[in-house]
């Protein structure tokens, strides 16, 4: 406690430097804390949600083109494809366009059926599969947004017109995904007839096709094959498996994940070198009261540990100040950040994340402090005198 | 000989230049008895800040042994130097010296962050170290808000703090005009009266070498001594 004290007045000294020192640890810890969540909530879209027997047929020029409906029977006959649905991005909102919604219109009794990992109670999916406006929702949107089974809610689309000019339909709540551990629990599924019959424009068309295979050991050869049935047609199409088309969702180029560890590692290295260079420059101006200290009677090693204690601080206050950021940041922004792909709305800073920084910042604070304290060990106080 | 707080013993110190071997003292002999009040003065190189380091456990001799309250010293390591300063050994240095940053209590207090005492003890022996040299008003200052005299009162209650036997001071007034220099060399007398406190001060000025109870002249490696 002593130490620390006498930590705090070094820091004190020179106070728009350690102000500077810390806003670079700062700024290390945000890009590391957000780059980080959406590194984790990326491996969360493409990892062990998807299952390794679905494919999902897009169109061929992107994945916002539409396919005809008539495909989804065509696709139904490929050998080794056991089971199909398909679906169509809603663009959904509630109530207001804020209020951004994950949310798809999907053929429902199919869809629960490839989608058990959803994990639906069987008497809801019941209802989901023949109610025409039923809506199944995500646990996390039921939490959010208030929820509860029977209620008669509104979903609104930004993309979407009926005939009339109106874009919202009207559903009651008659499903709940409880989702899984691995699953995000975020998302909304409305009956793609009820979607469909309304709709002003682009009616018979799917946006995604979900094949389920007879097993992982067939998915290359449906590929293939699907693909060749619709080649040459004014659509033709690209199929995928689950965990490449969520990759793709987020990352067209597939190593964001790289790019992350790169930025991340580059700020850290850069930062380790500015606040140990600072270090050592605040310790040799220190030289005469290292001495003084020392002729007091101060043992080489607590000064050592005063100097530690002195990086180890700029570290901590930096990066707990860069962690709080990073969660404001994802707390209020994910709303935003969700309107471009709907896995940022499940943005989280992990008790991983978390402790991997806390981890990080004794580390930055112990290397950056190594050499100071070294030199400070080394302070001779005889010739340290003759010098001031 | 048992009154004798400082024994140095046939001394040498010598300093490497190359080739060459600069030798300050060769055989060097003094005896500080409790409670002295030395001055040692001398011309400038002729070894005065070399003599007070070693007294302190800054410096080693090259050669011959120095006892302090019967404990030789020289031969310590590095670690017991440090300790055994902390506790028998107060410094007053010509610039104070005093931490920028931290206050006058929180100076004076180092030494005391060396021993077991706890905060409210500490306190209270900052405020009574602060009293005697008659600067408890200004205890919450930092070093800048301090005149010179000032500052090297606070660095007196600083070396006195932890209690020590002895006091070493290298020109302490050499930085202070004469009252100031008066006030300080009259404190250190007291200090030495009062509590007890053995000193030894290096000073180039004879008015100052005057409040000590000898004083020593130390040229070419020998000392020669003036009663007062
Ligand atoms: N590290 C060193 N290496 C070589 N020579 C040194 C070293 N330190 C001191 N000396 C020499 O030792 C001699 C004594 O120095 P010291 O500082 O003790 O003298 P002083 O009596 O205190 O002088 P002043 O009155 O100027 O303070 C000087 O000649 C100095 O040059
Ligand atoms: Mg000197």
């Amino acid at each position: 406690m002593k130490d620390l004290a006498l930590a705090f007045s070094g820091l004190a000294r020179k106070k728009l430097r350690t102000a500077l020192l810390i806003f670079a640890v700062f700024i290390a810890f945000l890009i590391y804390a957000v780059l980080g969540a959406f590194s984790a909530s990326l491996d969360a879209a493409t990892g062990s949600s998807a299952s390794s027997n679905r494919l999902v047929v897009s169109n061929r020029i992107n994945f916002t083109e539409v396919l005809p409906i008539a495909y989804v029977n065509r696709v139904a006959n490929v050998p080794n494809v056991t089971d199909v649905s398909y679906s169509m991005w809603f663009g959904g909102y509630y109530q207001e366009e804020r209020n951004f919604l994950i949310a798809f219109a999907v053929e429902p009794a199919s869809y629960a059926r490839m989608f058990s990992d959803l994990n639906i109670p069987a008497d809801q999916v019941q209802r989901f599969s023949t109610q025409r406006d039923c809506m199944l929702a995500g646990r996390t949107d039921a939490d959010r947004w208030g929820w509860n089974l029977g209620d008669r809610i509104p979903v609104s689309s930004n993309i979407w017109r009926q005939t009339d000019g109106a874009n919202t339909w009207p559903v009651e709540v008659c499903a709940i995904a409880e989702g899984g551990e691995e699953l995000p629990g975020a998302g909304v599924y409305i009956n793609y007839e009820y979607f469909d019959e309304a709709r002003a424009f682009a009616n018979d068309t799917v946006g995604n096709i979900h094949i389920q295979t007879a097993g992982a050991e067939y998915n290359d050869q449906v590929i293939q094959d699907v693909d060749a049935l619709f080649q040459n047609s004014p659509a033709e199409t690209e199929t995928v498996t689950e965990a490449a088309f969520n990759a793709a969702f987020i990352d067209q180029q597939g190593n964001l994940g790289l790019i992350i560890l790169g930025v991340t590692g580059a700020a850290f290295v850069t930062i380790l070198l500015i606040v140990g260079n600072a270090m050592s420059g605040a310790i040799r101006e220190r030289t005469g009261e290292i001495a003084v200290m020392k002729t007091i009677g101060f043992p080489s090693a607590r000064i050592a540990r005063i100097v530690v204690g002195e990086t180890l601080l700029i570290a901590c206050i930096g990066g707990l100040i860069g962690l709080i950021v990073a969660w404001l940041i994802i707390e209020l922004g994910g709303a935003v950040l969700a309107a471009f792909s709907p896995f940022f709305a499940t943005l989280t800073l992990s008790p991983q994340l978390l402790a991997t920084a806390v981890a990080l910042m004794a580390l930055l604070g112990l290397i950056t402090g190594a050499i100071p304290a070294w030199n400070a060990m080394r302070v001779n106080v005889v010739t340290a005198f003759r010098r001031i | 000989m048992t009154n004798a707080l400082i024994q140095i013993a046939d001394v040498a110190k010598s300093y490497r230049r190359g080739q060459e071997t600069l030798s300050i003292f060769d055989r060097l002999n003094l005896t500080i008895p409790h409670g002295d009040f030395v001055a040692i003065m001398g011309p400038s190189g002729s070894g005065k800040t070399t003599l007070l380091n070693m007294l302190g456990g800054l410096d080693r001799p090259s050669g011959g042994a120095i006892t302090f309250d019967g404990k030789q010293i020289e031969n310590l390591s590095e670690s017991k130097l440090s300790s055994w300063r902390a506790a028998n050994v107060g410094f007053i240095f010509q610039f104070y010296n005093l931490m920028p940053t931290l206050t006058a209590a929180k100076n004076v207090e180092l030494p005391l962050l060396l021993t077991r005492l706890g905060s409210g003890e500490r306190n209270r022996r900052v405020q009574t170290a602060l009293e005697i040299v008659g600067l408890s008003e200004r205890k919450d200052h930092k070093p800048k808000e301090l005149s010179g005299g000032q500052q090297q009162r606070v660095a007196i209650a600083r070396a006195l703090v932890a209690d020590p036997k002895l006091l070493l001071a290298d020109e302490p007034t050499g930085d202070l005009d004469r009252t100031t220099a008066t006030e300080i060399l009259e404190m250190l007398q007291l200090l030495n009266k009062d509590l007890g406190k053995t000193i030894v001060m290096v000073t180039h000025d004879p008015a100052a070498a005057k409040y000590a109870k000898r004083e020593l002249h130390l040229d070419k490696g020998e000392f020669e001594e003036r009663v007062s």
